[in-house]
């Protein structure tokens, strides 16, 4: 029988449904068709809008309507003082807060899709002052509206697909996987985020590889150098594949040109710097790759700076390729 | 009298009620509600203005890249620099991009399928209606969603993402276009091409931009198969240019800087509608919170000084939204606004004729949509792959820049005051602040506000199919209108 699916939007910028309509090969509603997930509904797809859509909610609520799959895209909006008035949901005259303590309560699973819905994301900037939390962390604090020992009807806590915004897959195949009942709690990391995508640094597959490998680096956006000496990258430690499964066709941000600013963890939003700026002490960045020593991050980066290719100096602080790759004079290279 | 709530909407980007009063089968009253605080421009205050860069995408999904092009060009105006000139052609590509994405999301997801609701069964075109558009399963919905998400593979190539990319700066833009990877964007848009050709027009785009009356918009209906012929006949059927008329009165900021080559330096001019263009007064621009959950206290201020804080008192206002208003009046923005106020003659036809409506609206954004991908061919021919595409200069210690241009939706403005070299005050005014915005202190409704009294309500309706048609020919976006 096909699982249900209720998809609500809180305190987010609707960003991660409007990425997950870039889903492809196959397209969302192929893949959750294939996935056998009917959509009870969703903001940006369905037709019943009004009152036809609070009386499924209610339906819900009373647990006449069994619901498999809940779905939160956006921050629980708790302020003002705790009243959740910076979120009433509309027709209803209830707080969206309420509604989804309500809902979670009879949903088999729940998910936090984004950054937001997870941990508060964005949506806690700059102090936090209308107390948005995830639906089980407060940043990167236990808790949040579900409280710290909440778990599904199957023992998963809830499941954080973060991401500022999600990928679709990541989205697609997390659901799917739920739907089939073929997600357990070792599925998920330490923060409750599928360790399928949120086992990979971004750093996995990033074109810019080889000038991180020798030290060579862009001084300013649009340069081909790696970003992380200047321009912030923190694409070594950020948990996703990002570079590996490719944002829209053949993107990422690191192949766009920009920093890797680490929205799939709590607290990206206030990093305590410039985001685009990279930190440094006595000339080395302060973040260092995950997992290695800081001795030797500083003895390999210095030996491999010295080390730097003409080519790679060359085209890092170019915006296109201005010195190609060398061969013999056969044109071949040396086996 | 009967007085209703309804809502929630979906369908419009975030959240949205709606109170109307009702009298012998016609709407007399309505009032506006955005029901979402998240506060954007407090969480701002006291940041380098660089990271406005990754703030500002993220007060809306849907407009994400018109809210970094307001947020790069706000600090542009600061730095006092131009933009490279590839950096220009790449801006404006994404921004067409998006803007044309969300065109036909509008459309075909949002809009469109409201024809499909039972409430409409025994008309005689509601078999094809449903079969095309019909919510979720509908045809329409399956092919879109592939052509959109393959359209988007220009995002990855020139943003790196959709939403919320950081490639987006005030010197121009992060990611270079080398001369071989021309032939597979340029594909992306023939792809593009082909899809609105085949499905959406059934002409050549060339076609479309060449209708320049009502008469010839009628012929075309009646003789092109697809799906705007289709809204067409629908609309004709349903008289869809007698409901949603609001103040009549237009505002468009101007879109797509092409320096010096437009007069004014936009492609799309900017200007004012109010029976005739005039030019816009940006200094005129006030925003009032009489009616909103905001403390006020104040004169309405222009959004250079102006001030957000939640008043936490709920019994005051009706609404989280602020009141713009153009030289203390109520302006409508939008595609259909965007093209009167460049002169396009079909749209000085139809504003003539039946004024801004359901119907026109529809036909303004269908017709932008026709422009924006010859305009899109055009950048891209116009790209010198070995030059550069973005230049970089320090933000200045304090300095002052507004970034006013076009989203899909309508005009999106963001006011930036920078001090000791951090941000002393940003405001924001959206496109739907614009449009959905409540009463001001003389007790003047909103664009919507006013659109909606007269639309008809049929015994027995909870949630008004003629209100939803009304609401979502403005393509509002509320996560945007109160940010």
């Amino acid at each position: 029988m096909a699982k249900t699916l209720l998809w609500l939007q809180s305190g987010g910028c609707g960003g991660c449904s409007m990425s997950l309509l870039n889903a492809e090969a196959p397209g969302l509603v192929t893949s959750l068709r294939a996935s056998g997930i009917e959509l009870l509904w969703h903001p940006a797809l369905s037709e019943a809008s009004g009152g036809e859509f609070l009386e499924l909610l209610h339906r819900i609520a009373d647990g006449k309507q069994p619901l498999d799959i809940l779905c939160l895209e956006g921050a629980v909006m708790r302020g003002p003082n705790g009243t959740g008035r910076y979120h009433l949901l509309a027709g209803s005259g209830e707080s969206m807060m309420q509604w989804i303590a309500k809902l979670a309560s009879r949903a088999a699973h729940v998910v936090a899709v984004g950054s937001c819905a997870a941990f508060g994301g964005i949506t806690r900037g700059g102090g936090n002052a209308v107390e948005a939390c995830g639906l089980q962390y407060d940043e990167a604090e236990r808790g949040g509206l579900l409280g710290e020992h909440y778990r599904d009807t199957s023992g998963l806590p809830v499941v954080n697909i973060a991401g500022c915004p999600t990928h679709p897959n990541w989205v697609t195949e997390t659901l799917s996987r739920l739907a089939a009942g073929e997600l357990d709690a070792g599925d998920l990391d330490a923060l409750g985020r599928p360790r399928s995508y949120a086992d990979h640094l971004v750093h996995h597959g990033c074109p810019r590889n080889e000038f991180y490998e020798y030290k060579a680096s862009a001084a300013q956006h649009s340069q081909l150098g790696c970003l992380m000496e200047n321009l912030g990258c923190v694409g070594t430690q950020a948990h996703a594949d990002c570079n590996i499964r490719l944002w829209n066709g053949e993107g990422s941000c690191l192949r766009g040109g920009f920093a890797c600013i680490d929205c799939t963890a709590p607290g990206f939003e206030e990093p305590g710097r410039v985001f685009t700026e990279t930190p440094k002490v006595a000339g080395i960045p302060v973040g260092l790759p995950t997992d290695m020593p800081k001795a030797w991050f500083v003895a390999l980066a210095s030996l491999s700076k010295a080390a730097t290719p003409k080519r790679l100096k060359d085209n890092a602080a170019a915006d296109h390729i201005v010195t190609s790759p060398s061969r013999t004079s056969k044109g071949r290279v040396i086996k | 009298m009967t007085r209703r709530i309804v809502g929630p909407f979906n369908r419009v980007e975030g959240d949205l009620e709606v109170k109307i009063d009702i009298e012998r089968g016609r709407v007399t009253n309505a009032w506006v509600t955005s029901p979402l605080y998240r506060g954007f421009e407090r969480m701002l205050v006291g940041k380098d203005p660089r990271d406005a860069l990754v703030y500002a995408p993220r007060i809306c999904g849907i407009c994400s890249v018109s809210q970094s092009v307001a947020a790069a060009t706000a600090l542009r105006q600061a730095q006092g620099i131009a933009m490279a000139p590839n950096g220009e052609r790449v801006t404006n590509l994404v921004a067409a991009c998006e803007n044309l994405a969300d065109h036909l999301t509008h459309f075909y997801l949002f809009f469109m399928p409201d024809f499909a609701r039972k409430v409409y069964a025994r008309k005689g075109w509601y078999a094809d209606t449903e079969r095309r558009f019909k919510a979720v399963s509908g045809t329409a919905t399956q092919q879109l969603l592939p052509a959109r998400a393959q359209f988007m593979h220009l995002m990855g190539m020139l943003a790196g993402k959709w939403p919320h990319s950081l490639a987006l700066q005030p010197g121009g833009t992060t990611r270079a276009i080398d001369a071989g990877e021309k032939p597979r964007l340029m594909s992306l848009l023939f792809a593009m091409r082909e899809f609105l050709e085949t499905n959406l027009f059934g002409v050549p785009l060339e076609a479309i931009t060449a209708i320049t009356t009502p008469a010839q918009l009628h012929e075309y209906a009646d003789a092109a198969t697809g799906d705007f012929p289709r809204f067409l006949k629908i609309a004709d059927n349903l008289k869809l240019q007698t409901i949603g008329r609001a103040a009549d009165r237009f505002m468009s900021y101007g879109a797509y800087e092409t320096a010096g080559e437009t007069e004014g330096g936009r492609t799309f001019k900017q200007g004012v509608w109010d029976g005739g263009v005039q030019a816009l007064d940006g200094d005129a621009i006030r925003e009032d919170v009489s009616h909103s959950w905001l403390n006020g206290g104040h004169a309405p201020l222009h959004p250079r000084e102006g001030i957000t804080l939640p008043s936490g008192d709920g019994d005051k206002g009706y609404t989280w939204c602020k009141a713009p208003r153009l030289d203390g009046k109520v302006v409508e923005v939008g595609a259909f606004a965007r093209q009167l106020i460049d002169g396009q003659a079909l749209m000085r036809a139809l504003v003539e004729e039946s004024g801004g409506n359901v119907r026109n609206r529809v036909v303004g954004r269908l017709f932008e949509v026709a422009r924006l991908l010859p305009l899109m061919e055009r950048w891209f021919k116009e790209i010198r792959s070995g030059e550069p595409f973005c230049v970089e200069v320090p933000v200045p210690e304090s300095g002052f820049g507004v970034g006013m241009v076009e989203a899909a939706r309508g005009s999106l403005g963001h006011w930036l005051d920078i001090r000791d070299g951090r941000i002393h005050n940003y405001q924001i005014v959206a496109p739907t602040t614009w449009n959905f915005s409540p009463r001001d202190a003389n007790e003047q409704p909103g664009a919507l506000e006013q659109a909606l009294v007269n639309a008809p309500v049929k015994e027995g309706e909870t949630d008004p199919v003629s209100v939803q048609h009304i609401v979502r020919s403005f393509d509002p976006c509320m996560v945007c209108t109160v940010h």
